[in-house]
């Protein structure tokens, strides 16, 4: 098994949470209405992090991810996340 | 009394702040590195404004982790005076010295232009010099001045009488046209409990002298040092 296999990948994904005023959002989903999509009820935006870190047989990545979102990644005041482990 | 401004990669109004002090104010005051693992004994330290590693991630989050905001932590924590303006204030939110954060600017945009604020309380370390109510003429200049805070915070804010300065009109009135940005509650600048950090987006720093505009930004400045005063 090479080196490169034993890299685990993680995506996280950061949204403001429910009811936190998205000026971002609002301001695309009127874009979309003046370009004449009818329909769009709500746009949210957020950001995605995709984390490659080197396997650690000690701990377990959903911890490590979890730890990272909560340290840095985030602002809990305003922001929610959520993430997978890809492999 | 020495002050001290503390320099991050980013900062832009760390010389004005020094200028403003050095100058204006005449008190001692010199720069303090981010790396700095000492405040160098000074009584009040100014996180400026600017744009801290390139705003990345959040405002204010990567900076938080500077060497030296452990030190600020434990200045604070001890009863010593800090100053966050427009990004330090957004630093002072990301490392828990003040509650709440910064949303982006309801009109998404950079805005750099004088509002009026009123300044709701006389009975801090920061307006000791100004009245109940005073109208101050200061700039702001920032994308993520979108004060925000969950109800219970809010609450606590006002039982506590932490609510320093809100947004309003030339005559003092707190109106959601004299708003900017959105801020909740207008709001422009906070304390904490204890009354001794103050976070607020406008620039005192840039209105300290009558040929920039105004110079009610003094208020703040020499209320510190009279704070400091009486307090020795």
């Amino acid at each position: 098994m090479n080196k490169e296999n034993e890299n685990r990948l993680a995506v996280v994904y950061v949204k403001l949470k429910d009811g936190v005023l998205d000026p971002q959002g609002s301001t695309i989903k009127n874009a979309l209405e003046n370009m004449g999509y009818q329909g769009i009820k709500q746009i949210r935006s957020g950001k995605i992090f995709e984390i490659t870190f080197q396997k650690d047989e000690k701990r377990k990545p959903e911890d490590l991810i979890d730890e990272i979102c909560r340290k840095l990644l985030t602002n809990p005041i305003i922001e929610k996340y959520n993430f997978e482990i890809i492999k | 009394m020495k002050f001290g401004v503390i320099i991050f990669p980013g900062s832009n109004c760390d010389y004005d702040a020094y200028m403003a002090i050095k100058t204006v104010i005449k008190q001692d005051v010199e720069f303090l590195w981010h790396q700095d693992v000492s405040l160098h004994n000074c009584d009040c330290v100014i996180l400026p404004g600017g744009f801290s590693y390139g705003d990345y991630l959040r405002t204010g989050a990567i900076a938080r982790f500077s060497s030296i905001m452990k030190e600020v932590m434990d200045f604070a924590k001890d009863g010593g005076l800090v100053v966050g303006i427009c990004n330090g204030f957004q630093i002072l939110l990301e490392v828990g010295l003040l509650p709440g954060a910064m949303l982006r600017n309801t009109s998404l945009r950079f805005i750099c232009k004088f509002v009026h604020i009123r300044a709701e309380y006389e009975n801090t370390p920061f307006t000791n010099l100004c009245t109940k109510g005073q109208v101050l003429q200061i700039p702001i200049a920032h994308t993520d001045g979108n004060y925000f805070i969950p109800d219970e915070g809010l609450r606590q804010l006002v039982e506590n009488d932490q609510i320093v300065f809100r947004y309003c009109d030339e005559n003092g009135k707190v109106t959601p046209e004299a708003n900017p940005n959105g801020s909740l509650e207008n709001i422009a600048g906070i304390c904490n409990q204890t009354k001794n950090v103050l976070g607020m987006m406008p620039h005192p720093e840039r209105a300290s002298e009558a040929i920039l505009g105004s110079d009610d930004g003094k208020y703040v400045f020499q209320s510190i040092v009279n704070f400091f005063n009486q307090r020795r």
